[in-house]
């Protein structure tokens, strides 16, 4: 892809590494010399690791020389900061976790740690994933690297624009809303969300739990593949972690999607939808067909309720998990409380942000007596309308094609101060959450200004297999996944 | 539907937060715009449409009741704001009087 080492990516590293042409020492030595060089400007990062990259690299090359490297063995990677890292300080982006240091891991940073991988440091993010533009954390925005004036998208915002500006190889992000595919889109990069259930939340800091997934954000199709084999998988620590062989996802990437049925929804291409990212949408769904895929229009008709769904279900889930924050077993706590009301209110107040606050008052509005019924309770039938809306459309077809999000990234600062109008920015990766589909976002062009607009492909529940096929074979097809932000 | 500055103090007191009246005045003014906008979901027919609480269709996993590895109370305390020997410490709860 690149000729530095910190441009390539896993797959690339990771033939070299098997060669002996590259030490795993280079390769992390490469990358923390990139992050010297651009983050300043960026800011991807809340924390580095530098110290535990490197000797997290001379382990991998002993592994490689003993003859036993995994395909994450000696690659660096950045981690969302709500993924909880033994001994490494995880703070949500929010201020009441600035100084936690989690006593263990989260089953998916376990299952990267035991492939060999190296970790760069933890990536910024909305406070507790609540925000789709990264300004949000208390630790100050990502900027995007294709320009540094717009927002990366979020949440997971730190982890995308970390690979987008090669500060790190891939990156573990999380998906409640399109946390993971939004950002990906914004920064141009590969995002995938799996199935509800795929992956194990444990140790991932709780936003809404019946949506929350981990998945990869990386350079490639190919990497995404390999990251998902490494993190998905049954976990008893995990009540919604489903008990299904995880298939060797790479294997799916056969190049042909001849016959494949592409589903196109009329209700994602409507007004609002800004004409440069519609046309790279299209000429995308074009070049699909063009090798071979069937487009049948389906309907998704419940789309339009989405976003007022999602954002009862979603603060209502977070008024709950979030009520854990009361400065007792962890976390921050207020100087001076008169009793413990007072200490309980006053360092939930003092330390959550505005917008976390927002969601709590929305969610606590949603489930409290009088207005359950007609908030929480009535999004939760139309959320099974609109899974059922996701059930008939796959009898016809076997992918969803849609655009990630309705432009491409916004100016820092242009929306922060109207949450309705970034909620409404939600309305194409929310459904596939609420539906608990996997869904992965892949560059597919650029704005006129020069930002990445990204593609969405959406499966049937544990069908990453063909979501992954067909991906990967419209990437071989296009060059956008390895055209890379000027940041010189 | 008119979410009043009253509503949302009472809201903020179940949330165990609280508000400056410059706070207040601006979550009254978003909720009240958010809600609203919600409203279009009573247009839905949702008639006999059962509720989901789950994306995927999961019952309760069990497992049994056996002993394993856990955290140390030293570890389980390292975070707290507070500790003291094998407790967290709070505030007083109780009034003496």
């Amino acid at each position: 892809m690149g000729t530095e080492l910190y441009q390539m990516t896993i797959h690339e590293l990771r033939d070299l590494l098997q060669q002996k042409t590259v030490s795993a020492r280079e390769i992390t030595e490469s990358v923390f010399q990139r992050i010297g060089a651009v983050e300043e400007r960026v800011h991807a990062y809340i924390s580095l690791t530098q110290d535990l990259a490197m000797e997290q690299a001379r382990a991998a090359d002993k592994r490689i020389a003993g003859g036993n490297a995994s395909a994450l063995t000696g690659i660096p990677l950045g981690i969302k900061d709500i993924l909880c890292t033994a001994g490494i300080n995880t703070t949500c982006g929010s201020k009441i976790l600035e100084r936690f240091v989690p006593p263990y891991d989260a089953t998916v940073i376990e299952k990267i740690k035991t492939a060999g991988a190296v970790f760069t440091g933890k990536t910024g993010m909305d406070e507790f994933a609540m925000g789709s533009s990264n300004e949000t954390s208390c630790f100050g925005a990502v900027c995007n690297p294709w320009d540094l004036d717009h927002v990366p998208g979020g949440s997971s915002g730190g982890s995308a624009a970390a690979v987008a500006a090669d500060e790190c190889i891939a990156a573990l992000g999380t998906d409640t809303g399109g946390s993971i595919r939004q950002p990906a889109s914004y920064c141009g990069v590969v995002g995938l969300k799996p199935t509800y259930g795929r992956v194990s939340r444990y140790g991932l800091i709780a936003y809404a739990s019946s949506l929350d997934q981990v998945g990869p954000i990386t350079k490639d199709v190919e990497d995404a593949a390999i990251l998902l084999n490494a993190i998905s998988g049954h976990d008893a620590k995990d009540s919604t972690s489903i008990n299904r062989p995880v298939p060797d996802y790479c294997k799916a990437l056969t190049r042909d999607i001849s016959g494949l049925r592409l589903g196109v929804p009329k209700e994602y291409f409507v007004e609002g939808l800004d004409p440069e990212v519609e046309k790279a949408v299209r000429d995308a769904i074009a070049e699909l067909e063009k090798q071979g895929a069937r487009i049948v229009d389906i309907s998704l008709p419940h789309t339009d309720y989405a976003v007022a769904v999602y954002y009862l279900i979603a603060p209502a889930e977070a008024g709950s998990n979030l009520a854990r924050y009361d400065g007792v077993k962890y976390g921050y706590r207020t100087d001076g409380a008169a009793d413990l009301k007072d200490m309980y209110v006053r360092s939930r107040s003092e330390g959550f942000g505005t917008e976390v606050k927002r969601r709590i008052m929305i969610g606590t509005y949603a489930l409290s007596a009088g207005y359950y019924d007609a908030y929480y309770k009535k999004a939760s039938q139309v959320r099974t309308l609109i899974r059922r809306d996701f059930t008939d459309a796959f009898k016809e077809c076997d992918l969803i094609v849609t655009p990630v999000a309705p432009a491409p990234a916004f100016k820092l600062g242009e929306k922060i101060n109207d949450p309705l109008s970034m909620y409404l920015l939600d309305i194409f990766t929310i459904p596939v959450n609420l539906a608990g589909l996997p869904g992965i976002s892949l560059p597919c062009g650029y704005s006129s200004s020069g930002l990445p607009i990204g593609l969405q492909i959406v499966g049937n529940v544990f069908a990453e297999e063909t979501m992954l096929r067909c991906a990967h074979a419209y990437e071989q097809h296009t060059r956008w996944h390895v055209q890379k932000p000027d940041l010189s | 539907m008119n979410i009043t500055r009253k509503d949302v103090e009472h809201v903020a007191s179940l949330a165990r937060l609280q508000f400056s009246p410059d706070e207040l005045d601006l979550y009254t003014q978003q909720l009240n715009s958010i809600l609203n906008h919600f409203q279009k979901l009573q247009n839905v027919d949702t008639t006999d449409v059962p509720s989901s609480t789950h994306a995927v269709d999961v019952n309760n996993a069990f497992r049994e009741d056996t002993a394993g590895p856990s955290l140390t109370t030293e570890e389980s305390l390292k975070n707290a704001p507070e500790a003291e020997q094998t407790c967290f410490k709070v505030p007083k709860i109780i009034e003496v009087g």
